[in-house]
């Protein structure tokens, strides 16, 4: 217990004086929903109904998705998981430790989020709040299981950016945070249902604010937390220590495999 | 202290078709520093790796105080402790908290002690980049030791080092070897392998070529000694003379330089000579062969 509390002082520690991990925790999706609360809701007033929840989709997108999995790569090209291993550091510590981490940063960034979207920017504030912290809390750590496992199977520093990107970037356009679902063209929408950002926002949608939704709340919520369960046995089972070794035990197809569940709800949704 | 602490028996690794180790033995004790030298490629670090348990072996048989790295490598962490390479800690860790984190895993009292001893005192907080090379090198040992292994890695741990930080950690290195610690030492620098080593063994192309303590391993080579000799009149380089079991000489510097099979006839001839033809002597030295030349010989010649 206490090597895991020194480890995670540790990565809670590093972001926050990381300049980069601070950028993606804090400063660059605050500074985001700052500038979108000015703007989008001047240009687009209904834009206030999903502002809170699409903002902190977006919060913790940024935190998991483009914070997490760089340092996860950089660390293991660097040779530090050489270190750790000899000194009996497991696996399932290297990767959880920090994504627990940039799941709580997305978690105190969420919640500035939560609590100044109403007041500051008159942004719909939820009919269940407990469901919101539910639905918030399940949406962090099932990208952050996400950011762990695209920083296990990016092999360098350069893919590891495009994978992260294809997420995040799908997920800004299509995935109902800037707009909702309904107004998607009928051809794209069930393809958002292969994003964590769609699930979460349906998930906010019919649990925390009592409206319908594009699909099943409680689908979106088995789905985020499938995909949150095999993305993280499979970044654990995947885990490479060393760049230079090249004995691992898994192809790195197999994080497909972590897509399962949202592929299967992309068939409910278009059925 | 006789006790064996790591044992490597015919042990073999291969990368595709290339042989990096290629069935070497040897046996390192408790209460010992064994040097493993050798050029770059000689297969030093993949022995390492593997009796660190990073990598696997292809052949032959590792123990380390009973312990298989490759098939028990949670019980090898504690027996274990291993110099980390430079760059090997996240660019945001302190010495502090190094100590407390690795510390933490070896579930021992972080050791601020050491950190001071080695000259980090005023560093415990800075950053891990912002250190100097040397400053990390320290700190690496540090973190080896921390949890009082039996018996210690070591790949090229003075590298780097000022001469005040280099003799701290061969002092430290000598106290844990007299408090019974088995150390591997991985180095290019001949002079402190000699310094420091009880034994040696030579890697060439993944084979031990010479395997002995520093004084075995010199004395094995062709051994000539070095003698010069200066005088006030220098009448030795003049004459050409050539006093007895001298193979070869030379001349640099006003000294006369032989190099003699058995160096007491060779000087008891020239101070002879010296009272004979009147000449003074100034400065007279007697060089035994070094393990660095004999480091030379056996790897330019590729055999002991």
């Amino acid at each position: 217990m206490s090597a895991f509390i020194t480890h995670f002082a540790f990565e809670f520690r590093t972001g926050l004086r990381n300049s980069t991990q601070l950028m993606m925790n804090y400063l660059f999706p605050l500074g985001f929903y700052v500038m979108t609360g000015l703007v989008m809701t001047q240009v687009n007033p209904g834009f206030r109904e999903t502002m809170a929840p699409a903002m902190v989709v977006f919060v913790i997108l940024a935190a998991t998705m483009l914070g997490l999995p760089g340092p996860l790569v950089e660390s293991r090209e660097a040779g530090i998981y050489r270190s750790f291993k000899i000194n009996g550091v497991p696996a399932a510590s290297i990767l959880s430790i920090p994504a627990l981490s940039a799941v709580i940063h997305a978690l105190i960034a969420s919640t500035v989020v939560a609590l100044t979207a109403a007041p500051l920017f008159g942004g719909r504030a939820p009919t269940n709040w407990l469901a919101f912290a539910g639905v918030t809390l399940l949406a962090a750590l099932s990208c952050g299981a996400l950011g762990a496992l695209i920083g296990v199977m990016a092999s360098n520093s350069r893919s590891v950016v495009l994978y992260s990107q294809l997420v995040f970037l799908p997920s800004m356009l299509i995935g109902g945070l800037m707009m909702p679902l309904t107004v998607l063209p009928a051809g794209v929408r069930p393809i958002s249902a292969l994003l964590p950002s769609a699930h979460a926002m349906q998930a906010f949608q019919g649990l925390a604010y009592g409206e319908a939704a594009a699909w099943s709340p409680w689908l979106a919520v088995g789905v985020l937390a499938a995909g949150g369960l095999i993305a993280l046995a499979l970044a654990i089972y995947l885990f490479n220590w060393d760049s230079n070794n090249a004995t691992r035990r898994g192809h790195p197809l197999l994080a497909l495999l972590a897509l399962a569940p949202y592929v299967a709800s992309l068939a409910l949704v278009a059925g | 202290m006789n006790e064996t602490a790591v044992t490597v028996q015919g042990f073999t690794k291969r990368y595709g078709a290339f042989t990096a180790v290629d069935g070497i033995s040897l046996t390192v004790r408790r209460g010992e520093i064994f040097g493993l030298l050798g050029p770059n490629g000689a297969g030093k670090t993949s022995t390492l790796e593997c009796l660190e348990g990073i990598r696997r072996g292809d052949g032959g048989r590792l123990d380390v105080l009973g312990v298989d790295p490759a098939r028990h490598p949670r019980r090898l962490r504690d027996l274990i402790g291993v110099q980390l390479q430079v760059g090997g800690l996240p660019a945001d860790m302190t010495p502090r908290e190094a100590m407390r984190f690795f510390a933490a895993y070896h579930d021992v009292a972080p050791r601020g002690d050491l950190l001071q001893r080695l000259g980090l005192g005023a560093k415990v907080d800075t950053p891990y980049r912002q250190l100097s090379t040397g400053q990390q090198r320290r700190l690496a040992l540090a973190l080896a030791v921390a949890h009082q292994p039996p018996v210690v890695l070591l790949d090229e741990p003075t590298a780097g080092l000022d001469v005040e930080s280099r003799a701290e950690l061969h002092a430290l290195m000598a106290e844990l070897r007299d408090a019974g610690t088995a150390l591997i030492l991985a180095t290019h620098d001949m002079a402190e392998a000699e310094k420091m080593s009880d034994r040696i063994a030579i890697l060439l192309r993944g084979k031990i070529v010479a395997e002995g303590t520093p004084r075995e391993i010199t004395a094995a080579g062709a051994g000539l000694t070095k003698v010069s000799v200066r005088t006030e009149r220098g009448l030795l380089l003049a004459e050409g003379y050539e006093p007895p079991a001298v193979v070869s000489r030379a001349a640099q510097d006003e000294y006369a330089i032989y190099f003699s099979a058995d160096p007491a006839p060779t000087v008891a001839a020239l101070l002879a000579r010296l009272k004979e033809r009147d000449d003074r002597l100034i400065d007279l030295r007697v060089e035994r062969p070094s393990l660095e030349e004999r480091f030379l010989e056996i790897t330019n010649g590729g055999a002991a």
